[in-house]
């Protein structure tokens, strides 16, 4: 009775140990902003197929280290690399997810949506130029907006960040000043302004300081309801932030002709594009180490475009458009090879 | 000592054996012990080499590049990758500076009164409490500190040192500026708070050490509480108080998350205390997640070096400052 026993508990304990290591996991890491649709995604498709991810939301930065040191099978980061980036390091790049980013105030009397901005002024605010409200600058683009006349305390973030960088990546495009002076990174050395840790610092400064201006991530600004402004886009349009602009960004945008998919959604064409947007991107070896680890990632990816959309709709991220996929999947096939020469997906 | 316990007037040959026994165990049990407490202290000394080591070789790169101007330059540029490391020194030091300068006299009287002049009922629940203080996980009062106290400081007290301050020679540029609720002076107060419960708990336990006698002597001679305090029970605890200083000011120094939620990192230097600054911790907190690119890591490892130079030299000024002290007394 006792060896029964035993024997069934060390056949369980030897069966449970033995499960897990058939189905292998998917290992990635990098990007923070793009951790909550991954994880979300990942929930879904191991309950479809078994196959579990592990991704560590360590930054971008470090993200790109690990996958250049091949410790994973992917990285993911908010800052496209460059082309000759990628050639050098032997990646292959592709876009997962988008994002958008709002410009949040908080001025007596403003409701959400009240303000209206556009890229010029706002980089002439985060350079320090204009320092008050009722400057001539914004008063003109807000005709029978009463605004006070206090000073204009900018919040930026301190952490490096994909969110800065969409930030300073719209605001060098439409500011050559701005380009010269501050230009475009994770982080960048602020002419002015106070830094805060993460959107939720962002939200907290702005939300507290009076006559205060800053930017989030969309999903920040509509779950705490911020007042959010509105923006004067690439056609001189004014638009919302709203999931069809931003769709409106990410279908516009010339992904067909971008080498690597090196495409920055910032003051994208069209009259309904929200201008600050960006890419989450994924980052893999061209000639991985192991072809079945690669496959099984691009298999979830795949699944995760196909199958993700009100996923990331419920998370108030922006899916790729299906055309962008197609292109995506025909980079697979025509670039990630394994040591036989042979496409791995 | 062994040989003579164990020494009797009358040993059989079994007795020997057995005593060389006893005596080879015992000698082998003193060496395992001498070396095992002797491993644990060369441990200190390989992890803190190793440390030493890897900074100084994470550091290379940026030291090479930007040679002493890395100590001087104001500018930190991840666009450009020009990288200095005088602003954040200088937040690092100036919200120690406000630390200290609030919480070492508040923690002495803390421990005084507890120890000298405090009702005996009073004394658990104001020892507890500040036990608890020190239990406080520094996040939360980077939170608390960015959630409750900021807002306090710009809706009351900035606006009040402003307006007083402001036509003050040499004062009006400390408490120059906006009230932005955050910025070196909260950093250096929340700080404060922190390394009170260290400064005041070493405090109250070198004070209670005292021995009665030197103080009735001292009050039998006529001694007011004051004079007592002064004259007897600090310059015999000083060693003990200053242990208690240093560690407090160690924390201080290095501490991270609180500080970088209230200091609005900022890689500025303002002679206002109210303007946003930042630390060396919370530089490497902020940035080292995204830092993309040798130079830029490199810098913020450089950080980490200069920090822990800084350290060395606060701990190295207060033996300095110990032995002269110890010299002066005569001790």
């Amino acid at each position: 009775m006792k060896h029964w026993t035993t024997w069934a508990v060390a056949g369980f304990i030897a069966a449970a140990a033995f499960v897990p290591a058939q189905a292998a996991e998917i290992t990635g890491a990098g990007s923070t902003f793009v951790y909550p649709i991954l994880a979300k995604w990942a929930d879904a498709y191991k309950k479809a197929t078994g196959i579990g991810l592990n991704y560590q939301s360590i930054g971008s930065g470090g993200g790109i280290k690990q996958i250049t040191n091949k410790t994973v099978t992917f990285g993911a980061s908010d800052m496209p690399l460059t082309p000759e980036q990628v050639a050098k390091a032997g990646f292959v790049q592709f876009p997962v997810i988008n994002g958008a980013v709002v410009p949040v105030v908080n001025l007596d009397g403003i409701k959400p949506g009240e303000l209206t901005l556009d890229g010029p002024t706002l980089a002439k605010i985060y350079l320090g130029e204009i320092k008050t409200w009722n400057d001539p600058a914004i008063q003109k683009l807000n005709a029978g907006v009463k605004l006070p006349g206090s000073a204009i305390v900018v919040v930026h973030r301190s952490d490096g960040s994909g969110t800065t960088f969409i930030w300073t990546n719209y605001l060098s495009k439409v500011s050559s000043d701005w380009k010269s002076k501050v230009g475009v990174n994770t982080a960048v050395e602020w002419p002015v302004g106070i830094g805060a840790k993460g959107n939720e610092g962002v939200a907290n400064n702005t939300t507290q300081a009076k006559g205060s201006i800053g930017y989030v991530e969309y999903a920040y600004a509509k779950q705490n309801k911020m007042t959010f402004a509105k923006m004067i886009n690439h056609e001189g349009k004014t638009v919302s932030p709203t999931a069809e602009s931003f769709i409106a960004a990410a279908a516009g945008a010339q992904w067909a002709t971008a080498k690597d998919f090196f495409v920055i959604l910032t003051d994208a064409p069209g009259d309904k594009s929200w201008p600050i947007a960006g890419s989450t991107f994924i980052l893999m070896h061209a000639v991985p180490q192991d072809a079945a680890d690669t496959a099984s990632a691009l298999k979830f990816f795949a699944w995760g475009y196909k199958n993700g959309k009100q996923m990331a709709d419920d998370l108030d991220y922006v899916p790729m458009p299906d055309s962008v996929v197609a292109l995506i999947e025909k980079t697979w096939k025509e670039q990630i090879k394994g040591s036989d020469g042979k496409p791995v997906y | 000592m062994v040989d003579v316990a164990l020494q009797g007037s009358a040993i059989s040959v079994a007795e020997q054996v057995d005593r060389a026994k006893v005596l080879r165990r015992l000698r082998f049990g003193d060496a395992a012990f001498r070396n095992l407490t002797r491993a644990a202290a060369m441990a200190v000394l390989v992890i803190l080499g190793g440390i030493i080591i890897s900074l100084v070789y994470g550091s290379l790169p940026a030291l090479r590049t930007f040679g002493f101007s890395f100590l001087y330059v104001e500018t930190w540029n991840p666009v450009t990758e020009k990288f200095g490391a005088i602003a954040p020194m200088y937040g690092t030091v100036v919200t120690s500076i406000i630390a200290m300068l609030i919480a070492v006299p508040v923690g002495l009287f803390i421990a005084l009164f507890l120890t000298e002049l405090c009702p005996m009922w009073l004394r658990r629940p104001i020892g507890i409490a500040i036990e608890l203080l020190a239990g406080i996980p520094s996040i939360i009062y980077g939170i608390w500190g960015l959630f409750v106290f900021a807002p306090f400081l710009q809706q009351y007290v900035q606006p009040f040192l402003i307006t007083v301050f402001g036509h003050v020679p040499v004062l009006s540029t400390l408490f120059e500026g906006p009230p932005y609720g955050i910025g070196i002076l909260t950093a250096g107060l929340i700080l404060a708070i922190m390394v009170l419960p260290f400064i005041t708990s070493i405090s109250r336990d070198v004070f209670e050490a005292v021995p009665p006698v030197l103080k009735e002597a001292a009050y039998g001679l006529g001694g007011t509480t004051w004079e007592v305090a002064r004259f007897v029970v600090l310059p015999f605890t000083r060693v003990g108080v200053i242990g208690g200083v240093m560690l407090g000011l160690g924390r201080a120094l290095g501490e991270t998350m609180a500080v970088t939620f209230v200091i609005g990192n900022a890689h500025r230097i303002s002679g206002s205390i109210l303007a946003p600054g930042t630390t060396i911790s919370a530089t490497i907190a902020n940035e080292f997640t995204e830092a993309v690119g040798d130079l830029y890591t490199s810098s913020l490892i450089a950080l980490g070096l200069i920090l822990f130079v800084i350290t060395f030299i606060v701990l190295a000024l207060a033996r300095l400052m110990l032995m002269r002290l110890n010299a002066r007394i005569g001790v």
